[in-house]
């Protein structure tokens, strides 16, 4: 049963599972104030786990492990990574949040998440996909209303769990209507069967629907984005941008493997259903962006807006558009964690969320306004950041695919994206705060503040100019699509 | 040629801004001096490629430079010039040079000139602009193109909005921002297309421009094409109808971004415009010159009318360059070996002229305070070095023989009434309107009686400042004397544009 390739495949999760130990064994004998240093752990402890998993966890040939539960393959290895690295930058930041920060379970809770979200990446079945799904939901329903003093984190977390739970009960209906017309739950024998023509185009449509309702909620693409917007200005900072990135890119890992791999029998009805939601949601998406005054619902907005661009890539069907979708995330991972992390330590300090509240900025922190410069520019889609490449490769997906008019939409709606980012860099940059000196106010950065926004910050330089080796593994995962 | 001389060109501004950036804010002097430092040597690197290229009568690309950069989409950094982007890329180093002069300023007395807010973050900025600029010009590669000329559009926003003339920077920095977005990503449509129809055509992966020029694009695909692909480049290059955001944005930004503005991104538009649209789309360029014909005969006309009824001078200089761009394209339009040569030469010509035009203005500026025409007067008493400087461009802008506007106009006419004589006609009612708004510029401005609020306060520019006047001064009058200099080499890059047009 346990070979070295079965070992190695589930590498990254004994990894986390053994730090998840680690800190239930450490959390009871710290102080009250010295349980932030969980975070430290955290954080180290999965940089040290995407290490070793580069060094021994590197998958080969795909293969399917466990009984063909788990396929072993660049395209979940490559999520897993991305996964973990947001995992320890949400720690980080995490760390001087004033309540969350000094509570074990939070961290315990994110490992807990980052688990089921590594195995939704690399699940073949639909069994152990559901099973994954809830690993990876529950743990952030509860972190959504940690704050328990506050009632908006109440109201998220409670949000969050109702249409949660909603979502993945018509997603399960959905599997399980896959199970009864295919008569398997494993994702590359679905596709098989439903060669055969067993079933009309309109059941599977149906079918579809439901699964889409199901990932569409998690990647929050319209018409189910109505939670994100309270969710993310509910829940702690922190979390809101574990939320905006990894559990949406966890989403669009069970999307592109489910839809390339299971059911390429109806692409035809949806990609063109893909095409109309991704349409919609970078519009309404970024027409609901401009008119927001709170910093957290702007970028709640505007990350609505980014999973339409993605699904761009899910649209084409195709080996670059699948490699673009992955790119993409990538990019974006890095890119949001940065705008929330730099959310996060302006309101720790000032304790305001308010886009109006940032005047000044460059005079009190001329570091952090740099960074938050870089992570509004990569949202824009502007070089040498990682959002203009991103953009650009899925772009040149669609057009691959003839999607030529679904690009322009997004083209459109980049420009309106434009422009309300650099609104957001003019209060930054060009206000000043009236009658004060800024000098005098200064917005300090924690270490564990500076360490993360640093490495982020160069994370989105290097997909933005070195973005060779990132596309050639977003390549090789799609590569095991086809 | 082993020596990577063009990516130390295009990569120098980038690091040189990295390292301003790390600097502390206080020391602002030597922020100035590095930044200096790096666009004297970026400016000797470009002057040493030009003279390379014009000592050896080279021909074609030169000074090739190939990295792979993502093989499997054939994205790769290819550098290279030729006799069309040689000069540009001199002018570029000009143009950066003397931009930093000016900003230096003068803090001492109640002058205030050049840039005191936070230099250190204005310098890493420009340079980040002028980074780009040098890349477009280099690249040979239309991704690398892209990627640079996003990067020279968007710290424009910052440059102008944080350092501009408070009354209008907002607007005219969202303004330009949002034109030129549109502009670059309507041509991003266009390149994709080329880049998959070229695939699908050849079986080639690749964004290399010189194996694009023989893609064997239908004349459908490019009659198609052409249009959206010419026009967002040439947006930056302020092309008639779409040149709204040019004067606004001349105006509102410090006197070194207008320089940068006038002086090198608006050629970014018409270079993008004739390497993109013209060379890699020559059917195209063939069915649709009449349109890009009448739209810039527009320009060249409207534009200097425009200017001459300006009663501010930066809105007046912005307004002229609408007209001398729109010659550019008048050039460009012409599709013939005379036109696209007078095309190439004006683009250096007036480069240097309008940097010229709006440094000077802002020396006044920022020591009368005051940019409109009817309350100046006297300069030539106060900085008779700035009116002399002055009085070269204006020469120039009016295409006088001896001045480099000569050499770069006349070709443009006869290219144009080869074609189509009733253009060549109309366009050179501009000429009169231009010598007649510049004259009336110079007298009132320069050698009227200075008005008595302005008596005493206004003093003299600083050595730096007249180091960057000479400069652009010599460029201007070395080209109007001795042609030479340039013509030959712009015509061996012009050959090869009427290779891809069919020898016509």
């Amino acid at each position: 049963m346990f070979t070295p390739i079965v070992f190695a495949s589930i590498l990254p999760e004994i990894l986390i599972l053994v730090l998840g130990i680690l800190i239930l064994i450490f959390e009871p004998f710290w102080k009250e104030d010295q349980r932030r240093n969980a975070g430290w752990l955290t954080a180290g402890g999965l940089f040290t786990a995407i290490i070793i998993s580069l060094l021994f966890g590197q998958p080969g040939e795909p293969t399917a492990v466990l009984g063909g539960m788990i396929r072993f393959d660049w395209l979940g290895f490559f999520f897993k990574l991305l996964f973990m690295f947001a995992g320890a930058a949400t720690a980080l930041l995490l760390m001087d949040h004033e309540t969350a920060g000094r509570r074990g379970e939070a961290y315990l809770l994110l490992l807990a998440s980052l688990l089921g979200m590594n195995l939704m990446a690399v699940s073949s079945d639909l069994v152990m996909l559901y099973l994954a799904i809830e690993t990876a939901s529950i743990p952030l329903y509860i972190l959504a209303g940690f704050l328990l003093a506050d009632e908006r984190s109440t109201e998220a977390g409670f949000k969050y769990l109702l249409f949660g739970t909603l979502a993945s009960t018509i997603m399960l209906y959905g599997f399980s209507l896959i199970f009864g017309f295919s008569g398997t739950t494993d994702i590359y024998k679905i596709a098989e069967i439903f060669s055969t023509g067993s079933i009309s185009p309109l059941l599977g449509f149906g079918l579809l629907a439901l699964v889409i309702i199901g990932l569409g909620f998690k990647m929050a693409i319209v018409p189910f984005h109505f939670w994100a917007p309270d969710v993310y200005q509910g829940s702690p900072t922190p979390v809101a941008g574990f939320l905006s990135t990894a559990s949406k890119a966890a989403g669009f890992a069970v999307i592109v493997r489910l839809f390339f791999v299971g059911l390429p029998e109806f692409s035809s009805s949806w990609t063109l259903v893909l095409a109309a939601l991704s349409a919609i949601t970078m519009t309404v998406g970024n027409l609901l962006a401009l008119p927001q005054t709170n910093i957290k619902r702007l970028l709640a907005y505007s990350s609505v807006a980014h999973a339409g661009y993605a699904l761009i890539g899910v649209v084409a069907f195709s080996q670059l558009g699948a490699a673009s979708v992955v790119f993409y995330l990538a990019a974006y991972i890095a890119t949001n964690l940065l705008a929330f992390g730099i959310v996060m330590a302006f309101s720790r300090v000032t304790g305001l969320e308010e886009i109006t509240d940032y005047v000044g900025l460059s005079r009190r922190n001329p570091f952090m306004a740099l960074m938050m410069l870089a992570a509004f520019l990569s949202l824009a889609g502007m070089p040498p950041f990682g959002g203009f490449v991103a953009k650009i490769f899925v772009f040149a997906a669609g057009v691959q695919a003839n999607y030529t008019w679904l690009v322009v939409v997004g083209i459109i709606n980049s420009i309106i994206g434009v422009y309300y980012y650099l609104n957001v860099m003019k209060f930054v940059y060009l206000y000043r705060m009236p009658g004060e000196d800024e000098e005098k106010h200064p917005v300090p950065l924690t270490s564990s503040y500076s360490i993360a926004l640093v490495v982020l910050v160069i994370g989105v330089i290097l997909v933005g100019t070195v973005f060779a080796p990132f596309f050639s593994w977003s390549d090789a995962g799609a590569l095991n699509l086809f | 040629m082993n020596f990577p001389v063009l990516s130390i060109i295009t990569f120098l501004p980038f690091f040189a801004g990295a390292i301003i950036l790390m600097m502390p804010a206080a020391r602002k002097n030597e922020t100035r001096a590095v930044a200096l430092a790096a666009a004297s040597i970026a400016l000797l690197l470009s002057a040493w490629v030009y003279l390379q290229y014009l000592s050896q009568g080279l021909t074609g690309y030169q000074f090739i430079e190939q990295y792979n950069w993502l093989p499997q989409l054939g994205i790769s950094l290819k550098f290279g010039v030729d006799g069309m982007s040689a000069p540009l890329v001199l002018l570029t180093g000009i143009v950066m040079f003397t931009g930093v002069l000016i900003s230096w300023g003068d803090e001492d007395k109640h002058v205030m000139a050049g840039i005191q807010d936070r230099p250190r973050e204005f310098f890493a900025f420009l340079f980040l602009l002028a980074g780009g600029v040098f890349g477009v010009f280099v690249s040979l590669d239309l991704f690398m193109l892209f990627f640079f000329y996003e990067i020279a559009v968007f710290p424009m926003y910052l440059l102008i909005a944080i350092w501009g003339w408070v009354k209008t920077r907002e607007y005219a920095a969202m303004k330009l921002t949002l034109y030129l977005f549109i502009g670059s990503v309507v041509s991003l449509v266009g390149a994709l297309v080329m880049y998959w129809t070229q695939y699908q055509n050849t079986g080639v992966l690749s964004f290399d421009m010189l194996q694009m020029e023989s893609a064997g694009f239908s004349p459908t695909f490019q009659y198609i094409w052409f249009l959206p692909v010419f026009l967002g480049f040439a947006v930056l290059g302020g092309i008639w109808p779409f040149h709204n955001w040019s004067p606004d944005g001349h105006v509102a930004a410090p006197t070194a971004v207008s320089m940068f503005h006038a002086g090198v991104l608006m050629k970014l538009g018409a270079f993008a415009a004739l390497r993109v649209g013209v060379m890699l789309l020559p059917e195209g360029a063939k069915q649709w010159s009449w349109l890009i014909m009448a739209f810039a005969g527009v320009a060249v006309v409207y534009g200097a009318y425009i200017a001459f009824v300006q009663t501010d001078m930066k809105y007046m200089i912005g307004f002229s360059s609408v007209s001398h761009m729109g010659l550019v394209m008048l050039g460009i339009s012409t599709l013939n070996q005379t036109g696209l040569t007078g095309a190439g030469v004006q683009m250096f010509s007036h480069g240097v002229m309008t940097a010229l035009f709006f440094a000077v203005t802002g020396m006044i500026y920022d020591r009368a305070h005051t940019r409109m025409i009817p309350e100046l007067g006297g300069m030539s008493k106060v900085m008779p070095f700035a009116t002399i400087g002055f009085i070269i461009g204006g020469l120039v802008s009016m295409g006088m023989p001896g001045f480099s506007g000569f050499v770069a106009e006349f070709p443009i006419f006869m290219g144009v009434w080869r074609e189509q004589w009733l253009v060549a006609v109309i366009a050179s009612i501009s000429i009169v309107i231009t010598a007649a708004y510049i004259m009336m510029n110079i007298r009132k401005v320069f050698f009227s009686e200075m008005p008595e609020h302005l008596q005493g306060h206004v003093g003299d520019i600083t050595v730096l400042d007249k180091v960057a006047v000479a400069t652009l001064c010599l460029f201007m009058v070395v080209i109007g004397l001795f042609p030479a200099v340039m013509v030959p080499m712009v015509e061996s890059g012009v050959d090869n544009i009427m290779r891809l047009l069919g020898g016509a």
